[in-house]
């Protein structure tokens, strides 16, 4: 980057850019400034940005005392770290499979694999939720996590880069004296952080920020996923105390901003490898 | 006494026949060159002996024992790739020590945190890691050790693979165009040092070839391998001098032998320019179609005189020890290569005629199909005396 190059065209882009950055960044701008005002200060009609008596505190306070925070950040983390390990379990070896070793099923195995990107998780929420409730597991982990342990998404993204990884590298390991299991444990997976870290990132957005299935499996408190938790903060907790509200909202998306923040580059990375590069 | 033996070995991809039934021997510590173009299977028999495909019918025998059924982590069979295909997150050392560990280390052992706990694995781990050291001692890579393939050049990856496939001591040895990912000077140079590996290891060793030179230069015997067929396994002297199809000859040798078109006269020989030879009645009749070949060396080339055929010169190559004269002959517009020494080639000039003549103890005769007929030299003062009794 040179400094001294700061024309006008470079001026009217990043201008453009700032812009673009600012409507995307407002709501979250606007819920970090709510978060700290009191209930007079959201009604006013006058619209600031600062809030006039700085009420942090106390809706950081009723935020944690009245909904169990710590419940639900923990049920957020044990649900997407469960469903990560599973799906990095099965769509490893799967993946592996379909891309490095001959068996006659790999076509049809193929097409499942497509079709199954195809169906969304509504789409099977009915059978799914009625099939749980036969096995009386609503209300439970299991009814978070099961649903997603096999990603089709997964698979596809992990047989695009395995099949990048050259065959003499497997050929090698199976003269070694490698099994197939071992080949995966001692070659694919170190060669495969890449990969790895993309999918866990949009693993855990996804399920992180998931509202739709946990309000469908889980009516009671003790199970309930941060987005969920939100729901019934407003519902039985907030009414209308929109401050504590967005104070709670504060806490729960604050550790996907942080893992972003931290981990920018890779994020990145994960993003243009699984886009354009084949 | 053999110590590998090839028994049929039949091998088609989706109905395309890519092997047509090869069978060889090779003695123990024999080094076989398989040479041919690409595309003649000669990778997909070194596969299929490392046990990676398997054969659509044959058998493969290493001593006494079928290696058919064995799968190819357990055939003891070591390969060095084209690719080197080493371990991209190990180091070297680690790269040479993976057949050790997974053989000398039992599935406890090699765990992770539990595998240290496990009795006799640290005496088992210094025991490799010394084999490691020696290994790369011999190799002249012992200050590669702790670096991965990434931080290496193509020479030094190419040691590390060869470290990697000898460390174990295996019963056969594979090479798949192990130095064609070097530049020309290095390859010349690890062509002599993987002979002396291989006399150092005395296993079977196998390796494969596009390069006639490395074939010639390294192996005992060369196998030609042409359209999934051998054609012949011989040393390389025989490969040269005394080739066994039209195919081999044409393969083998540098700048290529010449090859014309010819027909066996109604007597049963064989006239060539002023050279006559004699062809066994039995095999051949007369009038049928036949290659005459004879290599641009015994390509004879005279400025005067009446000897040999007319031909004028098209383009003359220099090579410093040796100068390449490509011909074309007047009669029949056949090209004919000629190869002279500096001396014998002075003053040709490109556009000038010649003429050519041949040694006819060292022409070739195949047959229509391409095998090579055993042909005699007429003196042609005979034949005429003949010709009039």
């Amino acid at each position: 980057m040179n400094a001294s190059a700061f024309t006008l065209g470079r001026a009217v882009r990043l201008s453009i850019l700032i812009f673009g950055a600012a409507i995307f960044l407002a709501p979250y701008v606007f819920m970090v400034s709510t978060a700290g005002k009191a209930q007079s200060d959201i009604f006013s009609s006058s619209l600031s940005l600062i809030p006039q008596h700085w009420s942090y505190v106390a809706n950081f306070a009723k935020a944690l005392t009245r909904v169990s925070m710590t419940r639900l950040l923990f049920n957020g983390v044990a649900v997407c770290a469960l469903i990560f390990v599973f799906q990095v379990m099965i769509a490893i070896p799967c993946a592996y499979a379909m891309a490095k070793l001959k068996f006659r099923a790999a076509r049809l195995m193929m097409v499942l694999v497509m079709l199954g990107l195809l169906v969304p998780i509504h789409a099977t929420a009915l059978p799914l939720y009625v099939a749980f409730d036969r096995m009386a597991v609503l209300n439970s982990y299991f009814a978070l996590v099961a649903p997603f342990t096999i990603s089709v998404f997964g698979i596809f993204l992990f047989l695009q880069f395995f099949r990048a990884i050259p065959d003499d590298l497997i050929h090698a390991a199976r003269l070694d004296g490698m099994s197939e299991l071992g080949i995966i444990g001692r070659v694919i997976v170190p060669n495969a952080w890449p990969a790895i870290t993309a999918f866990a990132i949009f693993s855990v957005v996804a399920h992180w920020n998931d509202l739709y299935w946990p309000l469908i499996v889980v009516s009671n408190q003790t199970y309930a996923t941060p987005p969920l938790g939100l729901l019934y903060f407003r519902a039985a907790e907030a009414g209308d105390d929109y401050g504590a509200l967005m104070a709670a909202t504060l806490i729960i998306t604050t550790p996907l901003v942080a893992a972003f923040l931290l981990a920018q580059k890779r994020f990145v990375e994960g993003i243009t490898m699984t886009g354009l590069k084949g | 006494m053999t110590a590998l033996s090839l028994r049929g070995i039949e091998k088609s991809f989706s109905g395309n026949p890519i092997l047509k039934g090869v069978s060889f021997d090779a003695g123990p510590g024999e080094f076989i060159a398989l040479v041919g173009p690409s595309g003649c299977g000669k990778s997909t028999l070194l596969r299929i002996l490392a046990g990676l495909e398997s054969a659509d019918a044959g058998e493969i025998m290493l001593g006494d024992r079928d290696l058919s059924p064995v799968p190819a982590a357990d055939r003891n069979v070591a390969m060095v790739f084209q690719s080197y295909a080493l371990y991209p997150h190990l180091t070297a050392a680690q790269n040479i020590a993976v057949p050790m560990v997974m053989r000398k280390l039992t599935r406890a052992q090699r765990l992770p945190l539990v595998g240290p706990l496990m009795p006799g694995q640290r005496k088992a781990v210094a025991a490799i890691k010394r084999d490691v050291r020696e290994m790369a001692v011999s190799l002249k890579i012992d200050h590669l050790l702790d670096r991965k393939p990434g931080q290496m050049s193509g020479g030094q990856r190419q040691r590390v693979a060869l470290g990697r496939a000898m460390v174990r001591r295996p019963s056969v040895f594979l090479m798949d165009e192990p130095l064609s990912n070097l530049d020309a000077n290095l390859r010349v140079h690890a062509r002599g040092e993987i002979v002396e590996l291989h006399r150092r290891a005395g296993v079977p060793t196998l390796y494969v070839t596009h390069d006639q030179a490395e074939a010639l230069s390294m192996a005992d015997r060369v196998a030609v391998m042409i359209g999934g067929s051998l054609l012949q396994l011989a040393s390389p002297q025989v490969i040269y001098d005394d080739p066994a199809h039209v195919e081999a000859a044409r393969f083998i040798g540098q700048p290529r032998i010449n090859l014309f078109p010819s027909q066996v006269g109604a007597d049963g020989t064989l006239a060539f320019g002023d050279i006559r030879v004699g062809l066994p009645r039995e095999t051949v009749a007369a009038g049928a179609p036949v290659t005459i070949g004879i290599r641009p060396e015994f390509v004879r080339v005279h400025r005067t005189g009446q000897q040999g055929l007319p031909a004028r010169i098209d383009r003359i190559e220099f090579l410093g020890s040796e100068i390449v004269l490509y011909c074309r002959l007047d009669a029949i517009g056949e090209p004919v290569v000629a190869k002279l020494s500096p001396a014998e080639g002075a003053g040709l000039v490109a556009g000038m005629p010649v003429r050519l003549d041949f040694s006819a103890d060292r022409l070739f005769v195949f047959a229509e199909e391409g095998h090579r007929l055993p042909s005699t030299p007429v003196d042609a003062a005979v034949m005429r005396e003949t010709a009039h009794g």
